[in-house]
């Protein structure tokens, strides 16, 4: 983190930096002796970010505002000029709270929904508590009476199956405290497997709990967390259905945020404000920034039904993977998998549903040796139907269950967690092919594929 | 320091020049740096959030934007723009090539390259750019232009990337396109050192000539953006942005000096006349009563739409509200500009300028008594919803009290001619932070002298070259090297068919002359003007017809100049069509060649001429007809 004191630096910069005590933000004069002559550079020591290329470097903030790096060696001097002054972000005062709003708990697990960015050395600074984010984001003071939370800090990908149950267990406090709704803040990159976790381990859910990320950074002014964060709020505040969703940009413009549905969510870009697209079904509902309405895209959901008993099922068991077929896939894989001790395996098969027929007798000892084999598509929109050709039929016959159109990503989860309740294979596969929380559909509709 | 120096009202200029890079590519993507010529595919609209940062960081006019609730409207077309300009991908590495060009103009000046670039972004939220910020990073520091004797530091040269275009407007969003977005930018930034119109002008000329010898700036109307920073002694520091002609500098920097001696001999008039600092009130009156029966149009208009009229007294103003500060600006204009700005309306009306608009002898009367008006006291009206009529006279009010300050500090935007309106507050300390996702960029030792030592020529050496080399004289030398057709000349002559002089002349003069007729010859390629010179050195058509070319190639950019030859009826004559002409010219003239023998030569030479005259050289005319005539006779 850039507010460290020598951040970045290492080696010789970093040497000759601690020497004189010198900080981030501090006003330094660099020395150099270049091609015998002598050049003198002065301005505010910054953070370095990359520090795998080159040691070095020092980076000054000149005082036009400009960063540049300045190349030293072991004849350069660094002297400290003066200690460089802390920040003062100072809150504006909080907007006038209106009576009668909803209570909404808003709980970040990383990343920043909001953030304050300090122009001296480009720290990032989350918003932490509800008067910070009423000073960020003043509008949220007009959706709902906020609590906020941070649970934890971490990037998205170090977030799985061992902290599922905290977020769970949470979100359920919350609802008991007698929140209308949760905002479950969280890094994109396995938002979608949270919002499946979330939906197994909550599904006698009373209140609506969303989950919410952004694509763009939230320290710039084109960041969608605000309008997304928004977004989340009144629909954590305001919607009649108590199910786990996650509210995200529907597009690129700032127009619309789409609600989907957690089981049927998947990250489908890298980079774009629309990358969450739900999958095989629409979404359930949009919520329009221009005109600050929920618009409902289907009358079947669970209702909110606030302050009615809630159940966590909250264990998830860790030993179920994900495996890919790809034309050459090592037998070794499957072999690997069941040998250590696995449950259950998820396999991502090719079109209708499946693999090589050279997989077929690894898969084979996989399921008698007890481990659940479910089969769901790489194609990501469909379901998969393994009567139509003979390799599904033969896949049927090894013991492989087909998933329907369950997303790969949500099978893994659900499959994680049915591990967390049973240890019976075959009231895993029960589980695994009852619809619990929407994860299974009977129908899939024309519109719900790819625009 | 001599005499007339001191005595004079000193006045400073620092001068930034921004042109365009005719890079293979954007600064941070792969897109091409050529401009639409479509109308654009689709539209997205956006939203940008002043960021939270320290106390008095906030950019007053950004929050204020926002609060108004103005969205922005991007428009754009796939050949021009991906998904970083859309924000919607984080930017790839710096353009090397940008790179390279910016170093080699520092290089040029004497300046010394960073160890490292680091881009930086610069927060901007009018919408011009979608992120929010201006990506820019230092390349240079400390180089030096010597101008007329006259050493003029050049404190920084830097490379950001363009904005986007301004596009259409309307009540709810502002909007852009982003074709422009992302094509690098050169900045080079004077020190405040230069004294005159004359030598701004001078120096921005100095400055385009070693840009120009890099050969990798690109050309024409809107490739070049130059701002002012303008002060006098008493006045203030006015950043002046957008300048897009040479040619007007120096008119720009005389009609703001102008501007702020107006301003300080406004703000003397008013101290005589006794004015004090809280005796502008915010007080509004509405009038909305008066104008029931009104014929001023805009008045009506805004009162049907269920809005109000407002007026505020500004005591001791009579008469200075109408106060010239330049061609077309008068103290009124600004205040109207500050109340446009802040409140988005559309105008306001000013006792100085009444009656008119429809707004009668009588109503002005009516207005006078409502408002309470002394003889020296002047008046403001606006027409629109309440809550706009009052933000907008907010912003009179404030305005009429910085005439007492004299010069109020702002950014002001460049008219093409030469003056200049309101634009925004002046923006405080540069918010900037680094740009995380662009790696820095080494620019190593070894790097640098390879660079240093394959220079381009100095635009002087090169105006030398060119004279030793194809015999230009001094002044057609210097034009070339000063003209955005350096590389196309030395194209153009380098087969050694196309006389030197005459492609000089023609690439600086005529072009320069067709373009103040409004003929956008920077838009035909360099290839085309090229294969234009190779075809008339073929002898194709006569160099006469070239600018008739020229302009019919500016209509058909993408065809080939054989077409328009074709087209225009330019093609040469051959000897027997020539001979053939001028039989039937003697023909037509039998009885007076008849009689006159060889003397009727001069009239029917005039006669062929005038239908020739283009796709034949006039000598072999000459000699043709003198031969018939001698066998005629």
């Amino acid at each position: 983190m850039p507010q460290e004191e020598l951040s970045g630096y290492v080696g010789l910069a970093h040497e000759l930096l601690s020497k004189v005590g010198a900080r981030i933000g501090d006003r330094i004069r660099l020395e150099l002796k270049r091609a015998g002559r002598q050049e003198v550079v002065e301005g505010l020591l910054m953070p370095r970010y990359r520090t795998e290329t080159e040691e070095n470097y020092v980076v000054v903030k000149l005082k036009t505002g400009y960063n540049v790096g300045v190349r030293i060696d072991s004849s350069s001097k660094i002297t400290l000029l003066g200690k460089g002054q802390q920040p003062q972000f100072t809150r504006p005062p909080p907007p006038s709270q209106k009576p009668g709003l909803p209570k909404v708990s808003i709980v970040s697990t990383g990343g920043t929904i909001a953030s304050k960015v300090d122009y001296r050395t480009g720290a990032v600074k989350p918003a932490l508590d509800a008067e910070d984010l009423y000073s960020v984001v003043p509008e949220l003071a007009d959706l709902a009476d906020i609590e906020a939370n941070v649970l934890f800090s971490l990037f998205s990908e170090n977030i799985g199956p061992q902290l599922w149950p905290k977020i769970a267990e949470f979100v359920a406090d919350q609802a008991r405290k007698g929140a209308d709704g949760v905002v479950i803040a969280h890094g994109t990159d396995t938002l979608g497997y949270t919002a499946a976790a979330l939906s197994f381990a909550l599904t006698d859910l009373p209140i609506p709990v969303v989950l919410v990320g952004s694509q763009r950074s939230s320290d710039r002014p084109s960041s969608d967390a605000a309008s997304n964060l928004l977004a989340a709020t009144a629909v954590a505040g305001q919607a009649p259905f108590a199910e786990v969703v996650v509210a995200m940009h529907d597009w690129i413009s700032d127009e619309k945020v789409a609600v989907h549905r957690g089981t049927k969510v998947r990250k489908c870009h890298t980079s774009r404000r629309d990358a969450f697209r739900s999958v095989n079904q629409k979404p359930i509902a949009h919520y329009d920034l221009i005109h600050h309405t929920l618009n409902l895209n289907t009358t079947h959901y669970r209702e909110r039904r606030k302050g009615a008993t809630l159940t966590v099922k909250s264990q998830f068991d860790p030993n179920v993977a994900l495996i890919k077929f790809y034309p050459g896939i090592s037998v070794g894989i499957v072999d690997w998998a069941t040998a250590t001790g696995f449950k259950g395996i998820v396999l991502e098969g090719t079109g209708l549903g499946h693999v090589g027929e050279a997989l077929f007798s690894s898969l084979e000892r996989a399921v008698n040796d007890g481990v659940v084999v479910g089969m769901c598509s790489q194609c990501i929109w469909g379901r998969v139907h393994m009567n139509v050709y003979s390799t599904g039929r033969d896949l049927l016959r090894i013991g492989v269950l087909p998933l329907g159109d369950m997303l790969s990503e949500t099978a893994l989860v659900k499959m994680m967690w049915a591990f967390g309740q049973e240890k019976n294979p075959e009231n895993v596969k029960k589980i695994m092919t009852t619809n619990l929380a929407n994860e299974l559909s009977d129908r899939r509709e024309v519109e719900a594929h790819i625009e | 320091m001599n005499d007339t120096e001191t005595t004079k009202p000193k006045l400073t200029v620092g001068l930034e020049i921004h042109r365009q890079l005719d890079t293979d590519h954007k600064l941070f993507c792969g897109c091409p740096t050529e401009f639409a010529e479509s109308e654009p595919e689709s539209s997205f609209l956006r939203r940008l959030r002043p960021t939270q940062s320290e106390l008095g960081q906030i950019d007053q006019a950004a929050m204020f934007e926002f609060h108004r609730g103005r969205s922005i409207l991007y428009e754009s077309d796939h050949k021009t723009s991906c998904l970083v300009e859309m924000d919607e991908e984080p930017p790839a590495k710096l353009n090397h090539e940008a790179v390279e060009a910016c170093l080699t103009a520092a290089l040029l000046m004497g300046a010394k390259p960073v160890d490292e670039i680091h881009v930086m972004r610069k927060v901007v939220i009018d919408g011009s750019n979608t992120t929010g910020f201006q990506r820019t990073a230092v390349i240079a520091l400390d180089g030096a232009l010597k101008v007329d004797a006259k050493t003029i530091p050049i404190t920084q040269i830097s490379l950001e990337e363009d904005a986007a275009r301004k596009a259409s407007q309307s009540q709810t969003a502002a909007g852009y396109r982003i074709d422009r977005l992302g094509v690098p930018l050169i900045e080079v930034t004077t020190g405040p050192v230069l004294e005159s119109p004359g030598e701004v002008e001078k120096v921005a000329y100095a400055i385009g000539s070693v840009l120009r010898a890099t050969r990798k700036v690109k050309r024409g109307l809107g490739s070049i953006r130059q701002d002012l920073n303008v002060s006098i002694p008493e006045g203030a520091l006015i950043e002046i942005k957008g300048v897009q002609e040479l040619e007007i500098l120096g008119k720009a920097v005389e009609l703001e000096v102008n501007r702020q001696q107006t301003l300080l001999a406004i703000r003397k008039e008013l101290s005589s006349r006794n004015l004090k600092p809280n005796q502008i009130e915010r007080k509004y009156v509405n009038l909305s009563k008066l104008f029931l029966n009104s014929e001023a149009r805009v008045i009506k208009a805004a009162m049907a739409r269920g809005g109000v009229a407002l007026g505020v007294k500004l005591p001791k103003f009579k008469s200075l509200l109408g106060r010239e500060l330049g061609p077309g600006l008068r103290f009124g204009t600004e205040l109207s500009n500050r109340a446009s700005f802040w409140a988005g309306v559309g105008g306001i009306f000013h006792s100085d300028e009444l009656p008119a608009y429809g707004i009668s002898e009588t109503e002005v009367t009516a207005v006078n008594d409502q408002l309470g008006l002394a003889v020296e006291d002047a008046f403001v009206i606006v027409a629109d919803d309440n809550a706009k009529a009052k933000d907008a006279l907010d912003a009179v009010v404030d305005r009429a009290n910085e005439a007492l300050v004299g010069v109020p500090e702002e950014t002001r935007t460049a008219m093409p001619d030469g003056t200049t309106r309101y634009m925004r507050p002046r923006p405080g300390a540069a918010r900037m932070y680094p740009e995380t996702d662009v790696p820095e960029t080494p620019t190593p030792e070894e790097y640098i002298a390879t660079l240093r030592a394959h220079l381009p020529e100095t635009p002087d050496k090169l105006a030398k070259r060119l004279m030793d080399q194809f015999s230009l004289n001094q002044k057609l030398a210097k034009q070339v090297v000063d003209s955005d057709y350096l590389s196309l000349f030395e194209q153009v002559v380098a087969k050694g068919t196309v006389p030197p002089t005459f492609a000089a002349t023609f690439l600086t003069e005529t072009c320069k002359s067709l373009e103040r007729e409004r003929v956008a010859v920077h838009i035909v390629p360099d290839a085309k003007i090229e294969a234009m010179f190779q075809l008339m050195a073929k002898g194709a058509f006569a160099k006469e017809a070239m600018p008739d070319l020229l302009k019919w190639q500016v209509s058909n950019p993408n065809l080939d100049p054989s077409e328009g030859i074709q087209n225009l009826g330019l093609q040469m004559l051959s000897e027997t069509e020539l001979e053939r002409v001028i039989d039937r010219h003697i023909e037509k003239n039998k009885k007076l060649v008849e009689t006159k023998g060889q003397a009727a030569f001069p009239s029917i030479m005039g006669s062929i001429m005038s239908e020739v005259r283009g796709r034949t050289d006039p000598k072999l005319v000459t000699e043709t007809l003198k031969k018939r005539l001698a066998s005629a006779a």
